[in-house]
């Protein structure tokens, strides 16, 4: 697209995306970091995931208020007001993503030492791959207004559902064949929770997206897989 | 070009422009429509097979760079050009179905069916009730009780009376800027006109003058048909209902002012608003 006749206003406009993606990148991170924390039983590493959730949340304020300023100063119209609507959508929902990866990190100490069920962590940890490729893709859709890597991960977010579904299986399992596993499949079922709820912020991502290079929502049904909220399990045998 | 579907379009309007339609109304009347329209000063052609309506009871904006040929529309809708030698028009203005540019047309009487208001504000150098009463005389002999409610409300609907009600012997001239423009649109409205074409009302008024003006549109507009040309985007945003875009004498784009200022289909009317026109 041409050049605003106002330089400032490009550069205003450049600055709100810069700090999206830097956002962006630090959410990526905390994702990754707070997944490796929880399978490694690594401390230092869930506390370096936590303290980073006060820089994500400084980065969304910042864009925030610079965002404002620009409603304010330069009175966007059409596709530079979705510009800045979805650069303020975005930050909200990255900030949330780093909220649940933190909630992740928090978890650590409290599975400490007991670490038989390797295979449920195994489960965990696809479904965090799954989501930071969803993550990674959407915010290159967004850097490079991307319709149709947006409509992908809008649409791949059915196959992180799958996967939670056969995780939430497997853990009820475990449970009832040994209540001492309780504690430690309920806390891997909520971090599973959170992953999945990330990807949730990644699909709504992906519809801002849309929204701001179509200037309309996506119209189509999206494809929904999550159906743990109706599952059954028999109390008696 | 976007023009052709506007018609069929027409009834699936968002709210915005249907609340301002007259009671009752299930479709847009056009009160006026441009049809296949060119203008020439001189050899130089300045409108370029323009279609465009102005629907009853709704307020159209005309936004575009200078020159691009707005102006010379809105002077066309009431013949103002006929004043100057070597302009001439070829198309059709219909107002209310009847093409206004052929030649046997009445223009004292179209001029005071469509009213106009300029950019610098016009007072004439008589006093406040002589500017509103002159046009009223023009057309009407009244008793002078009559000329006096008359002229009071037209004061009022030019949202100006409370301001000038014990001074109304003192000259136009000596009213602020923002006042004689609203002396002008008071003036306008004083011989019931159907339409009111306003040529960048605004452009030498300070902000509140400019605040008064348009809340005085958005009052007038439930009972005229108003086409507005405005270099203030945001005003045009504000102010209207439907917006039509125009560039090097072309109608670009005509659409509901929502419509233009969100989601434009040319890339030039996109540009335009957004600041990006070379």
């Amino acid at each position: 697209m041409t050049d605003h006749t106002t330089k400032a206003f490009d550069a205003d406009l450049q600055e709100i995306a810069r700090l999206v993606s830097e956002m962006g990148g630090l959410t990526e991170k905390q994702i990754g970091d707070s997944v490796d924390a929880l399978s490694r039983q690594d401390g230092p590493l869930a506390q370096r995931v936590i303290s980073l959730d006060s820089k994500v949340d400084a980065l969304q304020r910042e864009i925030e208020e610079k965002s404002v300023l620009t409603i304010a100063r330069r009175q966007p119209m059409a596709v530079d007001l979705r510009d800045v609507i979805g650069a303020l959508r975005l930050a909200n929902d990255l900030e949330r993503i780093g909220d649940l990866a933190k909630n992740i990190a928090k978890r650590v100490p409290a599975i400490d030492g007991d670490v038989q069920l390797q295979k449920v962590m195994r489960g965990v940890e696809h479904m965090a791959d799954l989501v930071l490729t969803q993550v990674k893709d959407v915010l290159d859709a967004y850097a490079r207004r991307d319709l149709n890597k947006a409509l992908a991960v809008w649409r791949g977010d059915e196959e992180i559902d799958a996967v939670n579904n056969s995780l939430f299986r497997e853990l009820l399992t475990y449970m009832m064949e040994d209540p001492r596993n309780i504690t430690l499949c309920i806390h891997l079922l909520f971090c599973a929770k959170n992953i999945e709820r990330m990807g949730d912020h990644a699909t709504n991502i992906a519809e801002t997206v849309y929204y701001m290079v179509e200037g309309h929502p996506i119209m189509d049904e999206r494809p929904k897989g999550d159906t743990t909220a109706s599952a059954r399990i028999a109390l008696r045998q | 070009m976007s023009i052709a579907s506007t018609e069929s379009r027409a009834p699936h309007l968002p709210n915005i422009a249907v609340s301002h339609a007259p009671s009752g109304a299930t479709r847009l009347d056009e009160k006026v429509s441009v049809r296949n329209l060119n203008f020439y000063y001189g050899d130089n052609r300045a409108l370029k097979n323009i279609n465009v309506p102005l629907y009853a009871g709704l307020v159209t904006a005309f936004i575009g760079p200078s020159g691009c040929g707005k102006s010379t529309l809105l002077r066309i809708l009431n013949r103002i050009y006929d004043l100057y030698p070597n302009q001439r028009a070829e198309g059709e203005v219909l107002l209310d179905g009847k093409n206004i540019l052929v030649g046997k047309q009445d223009l004292n009487l179209l001029r005071a069916r469509v009213g106009m208001v300029f950019q610098k504000p016009t007072p004439f150098p008589m006093s406040i009730y002589e500017n509103i009463a002159f046009g009223i005389r023009l057309y009407e002999s009244l008793p002078k009780s009559e000329l006096d409610d008359r002229v009071e409300s037209a004061l009022r609907r030019g949202a100006l009376w409370d301001e000038v009600k014990d001074k109304l012997g003192n000259n136009g001239l000596s009213l602020s800027g923002g006042q004689q423009q609203r002396l002008c649109i008071a003036r306008t409205v004083a011989v019931k006109p159907e339409v009111i074409l306003l040529d960048e009302p605004c452009s030498a008024l300070d902000p509140i003058s400019t605040a008064k003006i348009e809340e005085l549109i958005d009052e007038l507009s439930a009972d005229y048909t108003i086409a507005i040309v405005t270099h203030n985007m945001q005003q045009a945003a504000r102010v209207s209902n439907y917006t039509a875009f125009m560039y090097l004498g072309e109608m670009i784009e005509f659409d509901t002012t929502d419509k233009i200022f969100t989601t434009p289909r040319d890339t030039r009317t996109q540009d335009y608003i957004t600041g990006r026109f070379g």
